[in-house]
């Protein structure tokens, strides 16, 4: 039995919709369970993400943090490449970043400085996508598995750096100094309401197209989809594969420093341990939601942006749920649309098939 | 000398507490990718058994009840990763990652709704915990000089998980090289088509190592929240999961060499405990204990790298079995 085809507007709009209401419908039993009411939870967390705009503003917030890594494990999902190493990439940007920010930002103009420590944090981030990359296309090491380990590896160092070298001195909390200047909230350039929404929000919109017409619209990216989709095929067609690969992890690196430059320069201005808040695993959910597609990837992150002020809002409004009620929502939209994929898809496609 | 010992005892005691829940999983990891799946779940496994024995042993004040119910919220967890990987053929990464987030999202909810303790279970008291069990024959024992202190010192006094974890290092290494059992089960994670042209059902063993791997990460779990620590807290494997996977790795999907790694883990995590603040000689900063527990990944990343040694997967774990017609 082979998965029927399904038609398009089924297969990017129908499928991934009636997989959310799936994983909403069984948060809800959860939210049974843990004894409160689904609809009252559900109310609180719409008003929550968008009922003023001071909220709405922290939805586009963290809806910025999950595009970039949606983006990030979208680029690599394209090349076959499933990595998990956003957090790490984004950690290891944000160290990049906060050095130049640290080093220059007495030194030179605000807004030298800032594109400066933007620049920094994508290098650090690539390279630190890089190696995974190139262990995985010149040593056939497993990225899956090369990618968790360097999340760890990034954590210790950052709480190495934070507690021994980088810390304020006199001061207890392992973060650096404050920065001197950051990216302007939106807010300045007119946004209603009080939120840390900020320039990296028309940054990330501007990534996303860069990846659609890199992946989709160049030669290169035409060579990286022939790598994901079929390695035998890329291999007879004089595709080089590992280049592909090494250059694929290092943009999605690059893509997952985004998360630093939102949260580091755009509202903490100071490098904090575990800034990412898990946006780098929210990012496969996103990825997967979105179909890998930039366009996807947008309305998925601003979905699970929704999701994280919301579930904050919600465990301000029901003491009963905590915030990582939302990582069930999360969990569970990774497993329909990840790995249950088939499970409504061939149904769907024979009833669709009947209609017909 | 006894001022040696004072010093090796302690810490080789704490070595062997501190790798009970790392072996328990490496080997649930183990039965799950020599059947043929890979297991990047193990974590979310382990929190949610954590949670559902600490949750248990609370209410009902018998810590068996509770080591019964952290197996059976693993296996559920087991038997959905399995579903999706082996009747679905979904992507086991995928599915591990999800089980994962879920198990977090699932025992912190559960946790603050049902106790309403900011997330955290109860304290249990010392009736409802795994306590310290007595060597046998420990006083004779210890009349040995030096090697008796050594021998008492590290291995008495440990909770029932600890020698569960130690006894089970053979007995996996029976069941899957001396059994018909095992060695279909390996056969599904070399050449799944051999075992099917055997007429044997891949899925069912698949499922039977996945299965496996629940139960032990369910140990694993109450072993955390029961018997090393008396209460339940958000996400308090702390990555555990994925040290028992990386030791898996180091191992080459062996037995024994799962417990020799898992042990030396332990041993650095004890190590890194003690120097912590501690100057280093002549360099008068102090000692990087980070640089330690990072230890386990970078070796393993080494290991993977093929610049020392060869880490050699089983042939088919990852892919998903497809009968051929």
């Amino acid at each position: 039995m082979t998965p029927r085809a399904l038609p398009g507007w089924a297969d990017l709009a129908l499928l991934p919709a009636l997989n959310l209401l799936l994983a909403l419908g069984l948060s809800a039993l959860v939210v049974l369970a843990a004894g409160e009411s689904p609809a009252a939870a559900m109310h609180a967390l719409a008003i929550g993400s968008f009922g003023s705009w001071d909220s709405v503003g922290y939805t586009l917030f963290y809806a910025t943090d999950m595009a970039f890594a949606g983006l990030a494990v979208a680029i690599a999902f394209k090349c076959g490449l499933f990595n998990i190493g956003v957090e790490g990439q984004a950690a290891i940007g944000g160290l990049g970043l906060a050095l130049v920010m640290l080093g220059l930002d007495a030194a030179l103009p605000a807004s030298v400085v800032v594109i400066l420590a933007i620049l920094a944090g994508a290098l650090a981030g690539a390279a630190y996508g890089a190696i995974p990359g190139w262990l995985q296309a010149r040593r056939g090491s497993h990225v899956v598995i090369t990618t968790i380990m360097f999340n760890f590896i990034a954590a210790s160092l950052l709480v190495y750096l934070l507690v021994n070298v980088l810390i304020e001195p006199g001061h207890m909390a392992p973060e650096t100094r404050r920065f001197a200047t950051g990216l302007p909230a939106l807010s300045a350039f007119g946004f209603p309401g009080r939120s840390p929404v900020n320039l990296a929000l028309p940054l990330v919109l501007l990534a996303a197209f860069a990846v659609w017409v890199l992946v989709w619209r160049t030669p290169w990216g035409y060579g990286l989809r022939v790598v994901g989709a079929n390695p035998d095929a890329a291999g007879y067609a004089g595709i080089d594969q590992g280049r592909r690969i090494i250059v694929a992890m290092a943009i999605s690196g690059a893509l997952a420093a985004g998360i630093a430059v939102n949260e580091l320069l755009g509202a903490q201005n100071k490098l904090i341990l575990n800034f990412t808040g898990g946006a780098g695993f929210t990012g496969i959910a996103v990825a997967l939601m979105g179909r890998n597609h930039p366009l996807g990837v947008l309305l998925a992150a601003l979905l699970f942006g929704a999701l994280a002020q919301g579930g904050a809002e919600l465990a301000f409004e029901m003491p009963d749920l905590p915030r990582e009620t939302v990582l069930v929502v999360q969990g569970l939209v990774i497993l329909f649309t990840g790995a249950l994929g088939g499970l409504l898809k061939t149904p769907l496609a024979r009833l669709l098939a009947r209609e017909r | 000398m006894e001022a040696a010992l004072d010093l090796i005892v302690p810490m080789l005691s704490a070595m062997l507490r501190v790798a009970t829940p790392l072996i328990l999983a490496a080997l649930a990891g183990l039965f799950a990718e020599r059947s043929g799946v890979v297991d990047v779940g193990l974590e979310g496994k382990m929190l949610f058994a954590a949670f559902a024995a600490a949750a248990t042993a609370s209410v009902t004040g018998d810590v068996w009840l509770g080591l019964g119910a952290a197996i059976l919220a693993s296996s559920a967890l087991a038997l959905l990763h399995g579903f999706a990987c082996i009747t679905l053929r979904g992507s086991q990464v995928v599915s591990g990652m999800a089980i994962n987030v879920l198990a977090a999202g699932l025992s912190a909810t559960l946790a603050l709704a049902w106790f309403r303790q900011g997330g955290q279970t109860p304290a249990l008291p010392s009736s409802a915990r795994f306590g310290a069990l007595p060597l046998p024959g420990a006083e004779w024992i210890a009349e040995i000089p030096v090697l008796g202190r050594l021998l008492v010192g590290v291995l008495g006094g440990h909770a029932f998980p600890v020698y569960l974890a130690l006894a089970l290092v053979p007995v996996a290494a029976f069941v899957l090289w001396r059994t018909r059992f095992g060695l279909r089960l390996r056969a599904c994670g070399e050449n799944p088509a051999a075992v099917d042209a055997a007429g044997v059902s891949v899925a069912r063993l698949r499922y039977a190592g996945v299965l496996i791997a629940g139960v032990l990460c369910g140990i694993a779990g109450a072993t955390i929240s029961t018997a090393q620590g008396a209460h339940f807290a958000t996400d308090m494997t702390a990555g555990r999961g994925f040290i028992a996977l990386a030791a898996l790795i180091l191992a080459n999907w062996k037995p024994w060499p799962v417990l020799w790694t898992c042990l030396a883990f332990g041993l650095l995590d004890a190590v890194a405990i003690r120097l912590q603040g501690v100057p280093m000689p002549m360099l008068g900063v102090p000692f990087p204990v980070q640089a330690v527990q990072a230890l386990p990944y970078v070796l393993t990343v080494i290991l993977l790298a093929g610049f020392v040694g060869r880490a050699v997967a089983p042939r088919a774990a990852g892919q998903p079995y497809i009968k051929e017609r």
